[in-house]
């Protein structure tokens, strides 16, 4: 059964992939660093639920393996189809975001980081629906690099999710998606909270392209 | 085996011939480079011989295969060239649908069209239907913001990638006489003089180009032109055999659809310069997108097709 359900996790994920890049050709862009393995945490912009499909899908089988992405427990645990495609295909590090439960989100990341794996996360805490290319970005990143100063913070820019699928949309638009890589960032010794957060996210939207953002 | 199948194979091998011609130079060139030395212009050339290998396959087996093959072919270069002529022009949330209309109903049914055969609702469907009807679903989301912009370039996506792509599919429904199925070395002649005609454009106006047609625009020069041109009409002339025109027929519409293809060429470079972008996208390796790769012959496909229809057939 176990074996059954990993088969069949593996047959979604190819078709997610299949999906991805006969509706959008999605290309990976990388500029800051190699497509080798090694741990990284990919820290993204947040516009559409398919974001982190496209990061997922773009990534060389090698690195897709290592990699989880950080995801909240009320969204992929809410239908079984869901609990199925988040916990099991994307291998996704589920995050409990009721205010009453007493679990902490960091320890569950640090722990992933700790078994080996690479993570992918959204720093902005939500959906981005404004015209600012991100919003301001949640402690978590600092934590996590000060948590773990070795793995490599890297800023991962999702180009043109919004003009696929708007919000309120139903049919996705075929046009074309880039995820451009830049380079890894670090938290430097001394450096405050927010300091650190700004230049993280002058990193990221660095990487937007001037063009259809 | 039937004429156009010996026929197709035999362009089939005489395109093989040249692509191993083209490899082994490559490959002769990279084994004189010293070691340790880069050469991006041999690397550049190499990627692109190897894609052409691919597209020489894909042509022929979907030419082999008769209309369906071609017929599918054409329509996922249109699908491809959409998407990428789309990515770069202006839109907003309020063009979403009208942008799936044109993906998901005004390109299939082009296709539809040209499988059944009906020459006069293809060729005014996208310039008259598609021009009126999809502004109209733009503007009844209310947003007048950009509106003349965002529907002048979904209109030319859908000319360029959608009504001219498909018009080198609609050559094989012209009755030029004879057997019926010769149709597709049409699509064969159109492709093969233009690519190649472009090919030595590019390399004469290398070697002795030096009025630019367009400064600052293209490298393209008078000279390369002309002489890509001539040597347009000559493999014009060679092919002659495949097509309906006789041999000064032939050289006469290489010549036009080659000097067609290149202007045409020169429209893209001045889009891609205005959206300040070197390709249109990197699908295919080495040479960018499907519309880098095919807009000279996207193009010349209707006025070649028009010219055909209106001196060759019956």
């Amino acid at each position: 059964m176990k074996y059954l359900r990993r088969r069949a996790a593996d047959l979604v994920g190819h078709c997610i992939r299949l999906f991805a890049r006969f509706i959008t050709a999605v290309r990976a862009d990388w500029q800051g660093i190699e497509p080798v393995p090694r741990q990284r945490v990919y820290f993204a912009n947040h516009s559409s639920n398919a974001d982190m499909p496209m990061i997922w899908s773009v990534l060389p089988p090698a690195l897709r393996r290592e990699v989880r992405p950080v995801a909240a427990a009320d969204y992929w645990l809410k239908t079984p189809l869901r609990a199925f495609i988040g916990p099991e295909v994307f291998k996704c590090v589920l995050i409990d975001r009721r205010p009453e439960v007493n679990d902490k989100p960091m320890d569950k990341i640090v722990a992933a980081l700790d078994e080996g794996s690479s993570l992918i996360i959204f720093p902005e805490g939500g959906r981005n629906m404004t015209d600012d290319p991100i919003l301001p970005f949640k402690a978590g990143l600092f934590n996590m690099g000060v948590a773990r100063p070795d793995v490599d913070l890297v800023p991962t820019w999702v180009a043109n999710l919004t003009s696929i699928m708007p919000k309120g949309e139903v049919i996705p638009l075929p046009l074309i998606c880039t995820v451009t890589f830049g380079a890894p960032i670090h938290v430097k010794d001394g450096e405050s909270k927010n300091d650190f957060l700004r230049r993280a996210e002058h990193a990221l939207v660095a990487l937007k392209p001037e063009l259809n953002g | 085996m039937n004429e156009t199948t010996s026929d197709i194979l035999f362009l089939a091998f005489g395109a093989f011939g040249i692509l191993v011609a083209l490899t082994f130079l490559g490959e002769v060139l990279r084994a004189r480079q010293p070691l340790d030395t880069a050469n991006p212009v041999l690397e550049t050339y190499i990627t692109r011989v190897h894609s052409w290998w691919g597209m020489v396959a894909f042509i022929g087996l979907a030419l082999l295969t008769g209309k369906v093959g071609v017929m599918l072919l054409f329509a996922f270069a249109s699908f491809a060239a959409l998407r990428e002529f789309l990515t770069l022009t202006t839109k907003a949330q309020a063009d979403h649908l009208s942008l799936a209309l044109a993906f998901f109903v005004v390109l299939p049914l082009q296709y539809i069209f040209i499988a059944m055969e009906w020459d006069g609702l293809y060729s005014i469907f996208i310039p008259v239907y598609a021009f009126l009807l999809l502004p109209i679903v733009s503007a009844m989301r209310g947003d007048a913001n950009r509106y003349l912009i965002r529907v002048a370039e979904t209109q030319w996506g859908l000319m360029i990638a959608v009504f001219c792509v498909s018009h080198v599919p609609a050559l094989m429904n012209l009755d030029i006489g004879g057997d019926r199925d010769r149709a597709v070395l049409l699509v064969a002649f159109l492709v093969m003089v233009v690519q190649l005609g472009d090919l030595l454009e590019y390399f004469f106006g290398r070697r002795i180009g030096k009025t630019r047609i367009a400064k600052g625009l293209s490298p393209k020069t008078w000279e390369g032109l002309a002489y890509g041109v001539i040597s347009a009409a000559l493999i014009g002339a060679l092919l002659s055999w495949i097509t309906p025109f006789g041999v000064v027929g032939a050289m006469a519409m290489a010549a036009t659809a080659s000097l067609v293809g290149m202007f045409g060429n020169l429209v893209f470079a001045a889009i891609k310069r205005d959206r300040g972008v070197k390709d249109w996208s990197h699908l295919i390796p080495g040479q960018g997108g499907f519309v880098d790769q095919l807009d000279s012959v996207v193009f010349a496909a209707p006025i070649f097709y028009h010219l055909t229809r209106y001196f060759w057939t019956g």
